[in-house]
């Protein structure tokens, strides 16, 4: 095989093309289920409709850095470097994910809690979840051996994953947050809560459901394929030197 | 070369390891009679630590099989070793604790009786003149005298196998002296020994069994014959 | 064959121990560390009595966190610089008792600091630490600390950014102890019963913590 070939860029499966439009098409069809269908809501107004991607881009974190995990208890149990790479793009998913959850979370609370920001057990739990995985990065930057990478890797991304389980259930550990909660009673302290009418559920639920799968396994897809480049680029250049 | 199946006590087949996607070690075959004396040589990056380490369980091969004393690496490594010595670069050592409280401690971990390993330190430090510096810390120690040392740490659990990794390195001429008489008394002792070095001067006798590594690949396997060998040494080099 | 686990976890932990004693390089870094850490703070926090009571268990498990980031990174430091490491994973012994050996050397002395803490904030805070509740509330929230902070410097002493890595890796996964150490001290302090459940889930992350620190230890110590 010739240096050229070997660098020359697979083509692009099927499976992922399909995903790929429908990851394109799902989000123009939520965007506009969740900013025309949906009606605007009495109290909140038209910031409330932020709501159809704050909550759905924290469950497609929750899926990213879900399938982290599962990557790196793979690539434990198998050595595999396939597996590592999952959990790498299932790492920079799940933070771009979170960010936009915690962006939108905040440009949301300036007109209805009167405040960008504020050191809420909840906020404060997913400010250090996106901490943890931007540790993860960073650690990972550090570490040259491959093998010696797959290993600690997978490691921290199965403890990173407790950040993410606190984040889901300290409602119910640390009652005294603001954070309202829409689908099941929420706190007494919460500030901003609106009523889940049929029309929230459904935008919502296509929404949710499309951030939940479709579009981090696409995102994740992919991000693998990139690393795949990026590999076999070093190998042609390692050999271009070697030669 | 006199490698009789039977007495075998190291077999090495197919051995490779690869960095990420540098390879180090390639398609790596030999094997080693209990007691025989390997000499490997090879030049800085060719491969030697990393055969040491894999041989010494340390690091796990990306394919092919090691053997040591009929038992397979890297699924049964904790029978391997309690088999092997290894005298590695660095000497691996605490340098605040005394000469005999490393040993002691080593000891512990290796399993043995406590009034043993007493017994054996005390031998062990005589025979590699640090008798008189036993209770003295480590970090006052200089480098020749870690390396003695650490020569004692390795064969304080009487291993069958000895590998050192440059262990001349740094040493001046009393210290090497010294630790070529203690290499000898290991060989009489029916230790399997292989020692890596990339310097020619420390070749053993002519007749000896000696191991080239270029590039990750065995470039030569065979006696010791002085000036064919430099020969083939320099091919390998170039 | 192989070395039974007990005295494995003693040699280890009593090596530590013994060398510690010797050079007290450790133990004193940790103990002025701790002491400058809490005069830094009722300066920075202008800590009078009323503020106190709100602040003290934050300063309290913040001082214990930094000065076992001090602790681990040196502890973890000296076995891998001069290959130490090696030479225990060569010994045939099991990965697990490894860490526990390390890390029971590692708790040891972030106790020690604590012993130190707990009168010495009695007596310049005015407020009484020396509550059987609270010293058990710090052994467990030092032993979880401990434990993933073991693990952590194990890894990251094998990096390039070594030092610099530790406090970046191991602030957010020692987050739950965190929380629920400061939660329950708070609550011994005031005198509010629900301390109990605080500490009871800091017993709980710790133990969970420990059981995945042991799995998962010979993957950070073996390439």
């Amino acid at each position: 095989m010739t240096l050229a070939t070997e660098f020359e860029a697979r083509p692009m499966p099927r499976l992922l093309r399909i995903l790929t439009i429908l990851t394109v098409l799902g989000f123009a069809g939520t965007l506009v289920l969740g900013l025309v269908a949906a009606g605007t809501d009495i109290q909140q107004g038209a910031v409330q409709r932020l709501f159809y991607i704050h909550m759905p881009s924290f469950f497609g974190a929750f899926t990213a850095f879900g399938l982290t995990l599962l990557g790196g208890i793979m690539a434990l149990a198998h050595k595999n470097e396939k597996w590592d790479k999952i959990a790498l793009a299932g790492v920079e998913v799940g933070l771009a994910f979170a960010l936009i959850n915690l962006l939108t979370g905040s440009i949301w609370a300036r007109p209805i809690w009167n405040t960008w920001w504020t050191w809420d057990p909840r906020l404060t739990s997913a400010a250090v979840m996106c901490l943890t995985y931007a540790a993860y990065l960073m650690l990972r930057a550090g570490i040259e051996d491959a093998d010696r990478r797959r290993n600690f890797m997978s490691v921290y991304g199965i403890f990173a994953f407790v950040t993410v389980l606190i984040t889901l259930f300290i409602i119910r550990i640390v009652p005294e947050t603001i954070h309202p909660v829409i689908v099941g009673a929420s706190p007494q302290n919460a500030q901003g809560s609106f009523e889940a009418t049929s029309g929230v559920v459904m935008a919502l639920v296509p929404s949710l459901l499309l951030w939940l799968t479709v579009m981090p396994i696409t995102l994740m897809w992919h991000r693998y394929r990139l690393e795949e480049r990026l590999e076999s680029l070093n190998r042609v250049k390692l050999k271009a030197l070697s030669d | 070369m006199a490698n009789n199946r039977k007495d075998a006590i190291i077999e090495v087949e197919g051995l490779s390891k690869v960095f990420g996607i540098l390879p180090a070690l390639q398609e790596v075959d030999f094997t080693l009679a209990r007691g025989e004396f390997a000499l490997l040589l090879g030049a800085n990056g060719s491969g030697k630590s990393t055969l040491l380490r894999l041989l010494s369980g340390l690091s796990k091969p990306s394919a092919g099989s090691v053997r040591i004393g009929g038992w397979e690496l890297p699924g049964e490594a904790m029978a391997i070793r309690a088999q092997i010595g290894l005298v590695a670069h660095r000497p691996l050592l605490y340098d605040n604790l005394t000469a005999r409280e490393n040993l002691a401690f080593f000891g512990r971990l290796y399993g043995i009786d406590r009034a043993e390993c007493e017994g054996r330190s005390r031998d062990l430090l005589r025979q590699v003149g640090l008798w008189r510096r036993a209770d003295t810390l480590v970090r006052t120690f200089s480098r020749g005298m870690k390396q003695r040392l650490s020569i004692a740490r390795a064969i304080l659990h009487r291993p069958d196998v000895l590998l050192l990794d440059e262990p001349f390195s740094g040493l001046d001429q009393t210290a090497a002296e010294s630790l070529d008489q203690l290499l000898a008394t290991a060989r009489q002792e029916g230790r399997t020994i292989i020692l890596s070095t990339h310097q020619l001067e420390r070749a053993p006798p002519t007749g000896e069994r000696a191991l080239i590594l270029s590039r990750g690949r065995i470039a030569y396997d065979g006696a010791f014959e002085t000036s064919e060998l430099a020969e083939m040494y320099r091919a390998a080099e170039a | 064959m192989k070395t039974p686990v007990f005295e494995t976890v003693l040699a280890i932990a009593s090596k530590d121990l013994r060398a510690e004693l010797r050079s007290r390089e450790l133990l004193s870094l940790m103990a002025i560390f701790a002491l400058l850490s809490i005069l830094v703070f009722s300066f920075a926090l202008e800590l009078d009595r009323l503020a106190r009571e709100e602040a003290v268990s934050g300063v309290l498990w913040v001082t214990l966190i930094f000065a076992s980031l001090l602790g681990l990174n040196r502890s973890l430091a000296q076995e891998y610089d001069q290959g130490n490491l090696d030479a225990l994973l060569l010994a045939p012994v099991s990965r697990s008792a490894i860490f526990v050996g390390k890390f029971l050397g590692n708790a040891l002395f972030t106790w020690l600091v604590g012993v130190l803490l707990l009168p010495l904030m009695t007596a310049l805070y005015g407020m009484n630490l020396l509550d059987g509740r609270l010293i058990l509330t710090a052994l467990a929230g030092i032993f979880g600390l401990c434990a993933i902070g073991t693990l952590l410097a194990t890894m990251t002493v094998q990096t390039r950014a070594r030092e610099a890595l530790l406090p970046i890796a191991m602030l957010p996964v020692a987050l739950p102890f965190l929380l629920t150490a400061v939660r329950a001290t708070t609550g011994i302090l005031t005198g509010a019963a629900e301390w109990q459940v605080w500490f009871q889930l800091l017993l709980g992350i710790a133990v969970i913590y420990l059981v995945l620190c042991l799995l998962l230890y010979g993957y950070v110590v073996e390439e």
